[in-house]
């Protein structure tokens, strides 16, 4: 077994009595002892702790000092308006590769003179050879002396704010730069739950400290990555390497509201990323499969995995289940799963768990309504 | 009460076993979310797969500890399968099963052996 790493809150998670487990080459709390549900309908509630630190935060620098520069440069890797992203503005995007199928996802801000990327922990060391192998005209590197710690739920600002009183001005999606104890927090307004709330980037060496202070207040507990699991599945949110991968494209995956106009067919900067050509074409004569929201009925989660039919006996599968689960807000099981573009919402379809067919309901998402402040 | 490796605990009375899970058990599965059980007056063989216990990280499965026939399931779990985490070796019980040969209880581990499996 190799080493696992460990984030500069791991000595916390053990106080806090976290269950550990490997997670992406991290050793990472899967649950503390309020358990994945109550941590769940907590977060929903007040607000929730969450170490993402293990996530690969990625500075982005044109030499040429211009950021336009820097910006370009992405668009020839992620088909997203990156140019048209203003200063202080985050964007969520993936990288493709040459099959029109997706690297990473990632979100992408605009720092005034460079780019900040945040992406997935188990494939940053592959993101920054990409992005250094596709930006030879930025300083790209990786941030290996913050920590990264997201505060999610309807009492996040509140907690946040006692901290940091002007975050309260940030919308959905804005990053910025504040100070707190006299070092620099990166703060964005997003997260993976569905919540409004923040991801705070620290250095390592006050991550305890803030973790701690934000703890201490009324209603922040900390979560587990077993409730950041179904918070985001209940968002209707895509988790990598199941829910997309290298052999999904972002069409089939829903995600085209990603894709700017601009760099659509017919857009000023229209293609010009790897695969564009599948992913241009799925876009104007729709994909052969997408990714779609199901509602099984009864209790029966259907897991990872689930095949899906169209009838209740025969036949041969129209789909798997790429992530599944049981949702503690919408006390019910979902799934998303990669089905027949025509099949409506509303469908019935059959999902085999354990040997016999289940039905499920085909189902808009999110499953459980967002409530970013926009 | 006895205990088997699979964390099930064993109660005879009469010649009727009840059936379900140690709370060492359910600590481990985390939040149970559904309780599939199966219909009474299967015949059963011991390590058949007769309960399959879902929780918020994974699917479990309970094996038949004995031979023997489902006399009795517990349908209050289908309602409310959170009970496998309140109180697992009481209200929780999963199904009761007619043995024709009590003896072979005595294979499994008292409460004294089950601590200790589970340290």
């Amino acid at each position: 077994m190799t080493d696992l790493q460990r984030t500069p809150l791991y000595d916390l998670h053990l106080r806090l009595g976290a269950r550990m487990v490997p997670f992406a080459g991290y050793d990472m709390p899967v649950q503390y002892p309020m358990g994945v549900m109550k941590e769940h309908l907590h977060t929903r509630a007040a607000a929730g702790l969450f170490d993402v630190s293990h996530m690969g935060q990625v500075l982005v620098v044109p030499k040429s000092g211009r950021l336009a520069d820097a910006a370009l440069a992405l668009e020839r890797l992620v088909p997203v308006d990156v140019l048209g992203l203003a200063e202080g503005r985050q964007r969520y995007g993936f990288f493709t590769n040459e099959a029109g199928g997706i690297l990473d996802d990632l979100m992408i801000a605009n720092r005034g003179d460079h780019l900040f990327v945040v992406v997935n922990a188990g494939c940053k060391d592959a993101d920054l050879a990409h992005l250094k192998a596709g930006l030879p005209d930025c300083d790209v590197g990786m941030v290996t002396d913050r920590a990264l710690i997201a505060l999610q739920g309807p009492g996040a600002e509140a907690a946040l704010a006692r901290l940091v009183p002007d975050v309260t001005e940030m919308a959905f999606m804005d990053v910025g730069i504040r100070a707190w104890q006299g070092v620099e927090l990166w703060i964005s307004r997003s997260g993976y739950t569905g919540e409004d709330g923040f991801e705070i980037s620290v250095p390592d060496g006050f991550a305890v400290a803030l973790a701690e202070r934000l703890l201490a207040m009324q209603g922040v507990a900390p979560i587990g990555l077993g409730a950041r699991d179904s918070l985001r599945l209940e968002a209707g949110l895509c988790l990598y390497g199941h829910d997309i991968d290298t052999g999904t494209s972002p069409v089939e995956a829903g995600l085209t509201w990603a894709i700017q106009k601009v760099r659509r067919t017919g857009g000023d900067r229209a293609g010009g990323f790897p695969g564009a050509d599948r992913v241009l074409r799925q876009l104007s004569e729709g994909p052969p499969r997408r990714r779609m929201g199901l509602r099984p009925e009864g209790r029966a989660p259907m897991r990872e995995g689930t095949e899906i039919f169209a009838g209740e006996t025969g036949g041969n599968a129209i789909g798997t289940v790429t992530s599944g689960g049981f949702g503690p807000s919408i006390e019910a099981p979902m799934a998303m799963a990669y089905l027949p573009p025509d099949l409506p919402p509303g469908a019935t379809v059959w999902g085999e768990v354990r040997g016999r067919r289940l039905p499920a309901t085909v189902a808009a998402m999110p499953f459980q309504p967002t409530r970013f402040k926009r | 009460m006895k205990y088997t490796e699979d964390h099930e605990w064993l109660r005879a009375e009469g010649g009727i076993v009840t059936v379900g899970i140690t709370a060492h058990a359910s600590e481990q599965l985390g939040d149970v979310v559904f309780v599939e059980l199966p219909e009474a007056g299967r015949k059963v063989s011991k390590g058949d797969e007769v309960v399959v216990i879902e929780s918020v990280k994974a699917a479990s499965d309970i094996l038949a500890p004995l031979d023997g026939e489902i006399v009795e399931v517990n349908g209050e779990l289908a309602d409310s399968p959170g009970l496998v985490n309140e109180d697992p070796t009481g209200r929780a019980w999963m199904f009761r099963m007619k043995v024709a040969d009590l003896a072979a209880l005595d294979g499994y581990m008292d409460e004294a052996a089950y601590n200790a499996l589970i340290g």
